[in-house]
């Protein structure tokens, strides 16, 4: 299951509820803001309560996998990135999107790989953005490319680096998709 | 201060004595929302334990310092850190013994009444999720009616009264627990009974239980006359016992009827259901003392902690039994109905012995109140 990357992964396994949240609250002070942890648990109840928690604590949760008895939760760290400025200036909204997905355009989902392998736009290509300049060969320069992450952050910032790099027709979609109410793909379990 | 543990019993015999107590419950909001220890003063804090990992401070003034705290969540676990806590915080507070799941499996025998030549009735009030088991003991024999999962309590109970389980019966297919008929039956011995109408799929062996059959516990004869009333389910049957007691199973409650949905049926067994309930239940005596197999609300508990009724103010005071007109008792029986009890199908499927998941899969399909009634 190498598309669920995570920058850290806790093992809470044979332990019981409290003991599996306690760990997961200690171990996020070390993640960074935007990063991706694994939390692997026996404990049944572990995947209503760290729903919960991240909720509460404005974490993200990403969903839970089952690998035998293993449970494995994938959060995202809070980060401030929404309230950063936009600027890229070609921008389109969630609707516009939607109605251009039939044509002949790309949409690149720069959000870390666990986000996009849980939830996604059915033909969307994953890049995260921290891999984007690595990976920029899986791009082709010509094509209309709508830039799409949870909340239109992130694929600005994405969306910025390919105009540098010279990248003509780029899109960033707002607001992503936290408001993506179309049919998307979703991590069988 | 100081942590105390209570254990189930302790907390059951709080709702029956009406006491009060303020439950701190630490766990998830949607599981808390679903279903809770209920008691007529009980009194509710409900912030989940992964909220307070920082300390209690914030939550201190909430609690009253009047009046004896219990701290519950799921498992125990939570329960026992957050009570620490607030020890730590100088007040002195209880844990639950075993959280929920504990809560949901425990069972408080009441003696409901006795019997012809000294024989007795039980009644086995599982507090926690509101079903009720009943054993009839006479000379030396028991007789055990809707049990649950949990075996040995029954077994053990026959055992401190010195008596041998020999019939074990269920009025119905269950939806809402996991019966323990089958399995106290093929440990003791004793022949299990059901309604053929709702066995139709059922993999295992058992004694096909008509109306009109009569069973004898006892050599003192105390006889059990089975009832056909359809309803709730196809086959489901009521028992009258020693001419005394109207074992009602979910056809007919305190304070509601049964829901005639769980088998995806609704449409077609209201007919029947309105038959059993206003023809063949009026037909007795209102003497009769009905026993249901579930009560709905804490309400329903006698002082006792007994759930039980004469027929004739059911007839009376029960809303479900005073519906003449058909259209509006279709409507109540057949839309709006409460949500569908917790892994209702699945419960079906295990009832039938068609699937057997491990202990604590059961354990978790049973999480939750029972729903087995309309009002």
């Amino acid at each position: 299951m190498d598309l669920l990357k995570a920058n850290v992964v806790l093992d809470a396994t044979g332990l019981a509820c409290p003991i599996p949240i306690v760990k997961t609250k200690k171990a996020m002070k070390d993640v960074e803001a935007g990063q991706v942890i694994e939390v692997q648990a026996t404990d049944k109840g572990s995947k209503a309560d760290i729903e919960a928690w991240a909720n509460s604590s404005g974490h993200q949760y990403l969903g839970t996998q089952e690998e035998g008895d293993t449970l494995k939760h994938y959060l995202r760290k809070a980060s401030d990135e929404e309230t950063i400025e936009k600027k890229h200036p070609n921008t389109a909204t969630n609707e516009e999107l939607a109605s251009k997905l039939s044509e002949n355009i790309v949409v690149l989902d720069v959000r870390e790989s666990a986000e996009h392998a849980f939830n996604h736009i059915p033909s969307a290509v994953s890049i995260p953005l921290g891999e984007l300049e690595d990976r920029i060969n899986e791009l082709n320069k010509d094509d209309e490319i709508y830039v799409v992450c949870r909340t239109g952050s992130r694929s600005d910032l994405a969306a910025q680096k390919l105009v540098e790099i010279g990248f003509k027709n780029v899109v960033n979609v707002l607001p992503g998709m936290i408001k993506w109410t179309r049919e998307t793909t979703k991590l069988e379990n | 201060m100081a942590v105390n543990m209570m254990t189930a019993h302790q907390v059951t015999q709080k709702v029956f004595n009406k006491e009060e107590l303020f439950i701190l419950d630490v766990r998830n909001e949607d599981a808390f929302e679903d279903w809770k220890i209920e008691g007529e003063y009980f009194e509710y804090l409900n912030i989940p334990y992964f909220e307070l990992l920082d300390g209690v401070e914030e939550i201190l003034d909430k609690i009253p310092s009047n009046k004896e705290i219990l701290v519950v969540c799921a498992k125990e676990g939570s329960s026992v850190m957050v009570a620490e806590m607030l020890s730590e915080a100088g007040l002195t507070v209880s844990y639950l013994q075993g959280g929920m799941k504990a809560w949901s499996e425990h069972l408080e025998p009441v003696k409901v009444g006795n019997l012809k030549d000294g024989g007795e009735i039980y009644q086995f009030v599982r507090i926690g999720k509101g079903c009720l088991s009943y054993m009839v003991i006479s000379n030396g024999e028991a007789a055990i009616i809707d049990t649950t999962r949990m075996t040995d309590i029954f077994v053990n109970f026959a055992t401190s009264k010195g008596v041998k389980i020999t019939n074990v019966f269920d009025t119905h297919l269950h939806a809402d627990h996991i019966s323990g008929g089958r399995k106290i039956a093929e440990q003791t011995g004793a022949t299990y009974w059901l309604p053929p109408k709702d066995a139709q799929e059922v993999t295992f062996e058992y004694a096909a239980l008509e109306g009109g059959s009569v069973v004898t516990i006892g050599n003192t004869a105390i006889d059990i006359h089975a009832l056909y009333s359809p309803g709730h389910t196809i086959g489901s049957t009521s028992f009258v016992v020693d001419e005394k007691f109207l074992l009602s199973g979910d056809i007919l409650f305190i304070d509601s009827i049964g829901r005639p949905d769980l088998a995806g049926k609704a449409e077609d067994w209201v007919g029947d259901l309105k038959e059993s309930l206003y023809s063949r239940y009026r037909a007795l005596s209102e003497e009769l003392v009905v026993l249901p197999a579930h009560f709905m609300i804490i309400d329903e508990l006698n002082e006792d902690g007994s759930v039980a009724e004469k027929l004739g103010k059911l007839f009376a005071k029960n809303h479900g039994l005073n519906i003449e007109d058909e259209a509006e008792f279709r409507r109540l029986v057949t839309e709006n109905l409460p949500p569908q009890p917790n892994a209702y199908q699945e419960i079906r499927e295990i009832n039938r012995g068609k699937i057997t998941p491990e202990e604590e899969k059961q354990r978790e399909m049973e999480i939750g109140p029972n729903r087995c009634a309309v009002r």
